[in-house]
């Protein structure tokens, strides 16, 4: 499967500043894997060790938010990093 | 020697680099990020480590090998094991606490987290493993069964120069806990120190340690800013002793930082905060002032000249006062509301280098 990987700003460092990444797999699980492979350390910053998406990024697939990383992701799909912060 | 001292702050990097009688501020780096620590490898003056996060990503450690000029992530930042069924799954939240191992093991490094957890390098901060021994230890959710509103930080890493395989650490709520045999086990040693916030005076464990330090030269000598006190311990005791009884009762002996004399163990300061009712943190009435022993606590000194006469009401974090290191020490400390304070002459006088920066959290000298 093929995806777009939207990516926020702040994990735009990772991706030599591209907003946007093609990716493979069937689920999330997979997308970021091989998001992982291109941008070595970019999970970590989004998924703890756990396999748990951290308190203040979401994940969606399309306009679905993804809870888990089994989510799966089809053909076309477009898969968004979004980081969710308040306060100064 | 040149001298640069490192300033964390909850926005980002900053250096201050001495010049002709003056101090100019170079940064920011990594503007917006959360820098807990930044620590100079003594054993590789050009390499430093620094802890750091952002308000959305996950905590991680950087690495420089030109003395700050550029940094590279680590490759597997520390994180806890995986778990297995019916196990709490803990993660780390921040890199809180780095340490430089033993000068014979040039590799070696430490970390602590919170929630607390302890963490060893043995690449130069490459690749973080967890600490077993500690993590996993079966006391350990005893040990560290409560957390402060801030979080639970594992803190103070402290080895040993004369024995790389004897550490300390300390967990704020939590204790100061030893390992002689390279963290494969550890027992706490909190005997002596109050816990007026326990229902147990004499619990061996669950004290606030705030900040732990040992002496370089006389590494048997420890002292301790806890949320009940100053105190200082000559091992091989076991009881802490509150030196802090001799600071004036109307200042009281709670803080955050405490700081050693490089040469001399008898030598320490503190800054001390309002520890009262709903506990400010703040500088007493107002008032800022370091106080210094010169007799490894049996009396101390009010140091004040130069800092602010009153409406003052900063606070200085456990990592944001230190001392070059030198023969005679010039001491530095970085406050919650963005100044940075210098002595030159053992804390007697002080100036302000630099200010209007974000919240100071962590404050060191590299050579």
């Amino acid at each position: 499967m093929s995806c777009t990987v939207r990516i926020a700003s702040p994990l735009r460092s990772y991706t030599a500043g591209a907003a946007t990444l093609a990716a493979h797999g069937g689920t999330l699980a997979e997308v970021l894997a091989h998001l992982e492979q291109r941008c070595p350390g970019i999970r970590f910053r989004m998924i703890d060790e756990h396999d748990r998406i951290r308190p203040h990024m979401k994940l969606f697939v399309n306009h679905s938010e993804a809870r888990e990383l089994s989510a799966a992701v089809r053909d076309g799909d477009t898969v968004h990093v979004i980081c969710a912060l308040s306060g100064g | 020697m040149a001298s640069t001292v490192w300033i964390g702050t909850r926005k980002g990097l900053f250096a201050l680099r001495a010049g002709r009688g003056s101090w100019k501020l170079a940064g920011p780096q990594f503007l917006g990020h959360i820098i807990h620590h930044v620590i100079q490898d003594p054993r590789e003056p050009a390499v430093l480590l620094m802890a750091a996060k952002t308000g959305h990503l996950g905590p991680t450690v950087y690495r420089s090998t030109d003395r700050g000029r550029n940094w590279r992530e680590a490759a597997q930042p520390p994180a806890f094991r995986p778990v297995t069924d019916g196990e709490t799954a803990r993660a780390v939240e921040r890199v809180f606490w780095l340490t430089p191992g033993h000068r014979s093991e040039r590799a070696t490094w430490y970390a602590g987290s919170a929630p607390a957890g302890l963490f060893r390098s043995s690449d130069g901060g490459e690749r973080w493993e967890p600490l077993a021994g500690f993590n996993d230890h079966p006391q350990r959710p005893q040990w560290a069964a409560n957390a402060t509103p801030d979080g639970q930080f594992l803190h103070s890493i402290l080895v040993d120069p004369n024995d790389p395989r004897h550490l300390y650490v300390a967990i704020s709520v939590g204790g100061v806990f030893e390992s002689t045999n390279a963290g494969r086990d550890w027992t706490p040693l909190n005997e002596g120190c109050a816990a007026d916030f326990l229902p147990d005076p004499n619990a061996p464990y669950g004290h606030d340690p705030h900040c732990v330090v040992q002496h370089p030269l006389k590494p048997d000598r420890l002292y301790q800013q806890n949320h009940c006190g100053i105190y200082r311990l000559d091992r091989p005791a076991r009881r802490w002793q509150r030196i802090g009884e001799a600071m004036p009762k109307k200042i009281g002996d709670i803080g955050f930082p405490i700081v050693l004399h490089p040469r001399d163990p008898d030598t320490a300061w503190v800054l001390p905060m309002d520890g009262q009712t709903v506990w400010p943190r703040t500088s007493l009435d107002g008032k800022p002032a370091v106080y210094r022993t010169r007799d490894g606590g049996r009396s101390w000194r009010r140091l004040d000249r130069g800092l602010p006469r009153s409406q003052a009401w900063f606070t200085v974090l456990r990592q944001a006062m230190c001392s070059d290191g030198r023969e005679r020490p010039a001491l530095y400390f970085g406050t919650t509301a963005g100044e940075v304070w210098a002595s030159g002459n053992l804390g007697d006088s002080w100036r302000c280098i630099a200010r209007h920066l974000p919240q100071i959290y962590s404050v060191s000298h590299a050579a």
